[in-house]
């Protein structure tokens, strides 16, 4: 028996293992939550795992830098993640080639909405300069807006939020919108989630169908390369 | 299974190292993704590839876990809202609506872009 317990929780709340379990403890029960659900838009696992290990850390008063030196490893795979997009795209090759025109035409119009709408709408909010140059990447995967939030002088670490939120809402929101359109093409309802909600909305995809989730992979990779070279020419020309 | 892993970290790095090195603007990831589609198209004609995590569906079955799990890693990421309180407080709800209606708009127009040009292509093809 420790003689003070109190010892042992600043001990384990600097060690990376701590984090670590609770991010994926609570994302099990999250995700649990969400199969239970029969996976309901509204029981998101990661907007739901977010805001309670969130209130965790400021429960706690741990720091986001803490938490994250053991979250880190999680994060890490994000890119391994990305490459293993190439086999469910290898596998769908076929369906994919036949798709090619219809996608590439929907990959211009939807980046250049994504981008163009959301300084427009911020700009009208009258949200400050630096915030609406945060907010303009916000369709890509987060370490690729990141970078170009960086490049533009704007708030990495709010172009991460953004992208988080966006994903989010996108994965939320993608099937009851699709619904009501009446679309039932898979490429086309998947190939909208990847660009306009990168690798969350490409996660929601999988859950539904899975040739939505391979059209949603090719949309955030392309995107993430349209939107590198859209942002800084959009932000020229509409930001004041 | 270790090897499976080796290979897609190995493709990941070759794209980063890539990218770093003529300075390109697409993410290393992005590129390791063409790498690996590339290994994998390849090993189909060329019978040499087909060893190690390019036999027996090595490569196929770690990426598929790996896919399985892909909102998990999302969380840490999501988890840095925290540090964004402050402009929250002030800013969140604007910001909020922003990119809700940015993203409805997005979908809509990405959705409705591909369809109308697969139904054009369609009906030339009929004709």
């Amino acid at each position: 028996m420790t003689d003070n317990p109190f010892s042992l929780w600043v001990y384990l709340s600097q060690s990376p293992l701590l984090w670590l379990t609770v991010t994926l403890l609570v994302y099990a029960s999250t995700d649990a939550v969400s199969l239970a659900t029969r996976r309901h838009p509204l029981a998101n696992p990661v907007l739901h795992a977010m805001w309670i290990i969130g209130a965790f850390l400021l429960v706690t008063g741990t720091s986001y830098t803490t938490y994250f030196a053991g979250a880190q490893f999680v994060h890490f795979l994000l890119g391994p993640a990305t490459v293993a997009l190439a086999v469910p795209l290898y596998e769908n090759r076929k369906r994919v080639v036949v798709s090619i025109v219809p996608m590439l035409v929907a990959l211009i119009a939807g980046s250049v909405t994504a981008v163009v709408s959301v300084v427009l709408l911020a700009e009208l909010a009258g949200l400050p300069r630096d915030v609406v140059l945060s907010l303009a990447p916000k369709s890509v995967t987060a370490g690729v807006a990141m970078g170009i939030a960086e490049s533009l002088h704007a708030d990495p670490s709010l172009a991460a939020v953004a992208v988080i939120l966006t994903g989010i809402m996108g994965a939320i929101i993608v099937t009851p919108l699709m619904n009501r359109t009446g679309i039932t093409d898979y490429r086309a309802r998947g190939f909208a989630a990847g660009l306009a909600a990168h690798g969350i909305g490409t996660a929601r995809a999988f859950q539904v169908d899975e040739i939505a989730g391979v059209f949603s992979g090719i949309a955030m990779s392309l995107n993430a390369l349209v939107t590198s070279f859209l942002v800084p020419l959009a932000v020229t020309l509409l930001v004041r | 299974m270790l090897a499976s892993l080796g290979l897609i970290l190995l493709c990941q790095l070759i794209g980063e190292a890539v990218v770093r090195g003529l300075g390109l603007p697409l993410p290393g990831p992005v590129l390791g993704l063409l790498l690996l589609l590339i290994l994998l198209l390849a090993r189909d004609r060329f019978a040499l590839l087909a060893h190690g995590p390019l036999r027996d569906n090595g490569i196929e079955t770690a990426s598929k876990g790996l896919l399985a799990h892909l909102s998990l890693l999302f969380v840490p990421a999501g988890v840095g809202v925290v540090q964004k309180l402050d402009l929250l407080a002030s800013h969140g709800i604007a910001i909020v609506l922003v990119l809700a209606l940015s993203v409805v708009v997005t979908l809509l127009a990405t959705v409705l872009t591909f369809r109308l040009v697969s139904r054009l292509l369609r009906q030339q093809d009929a004709r």
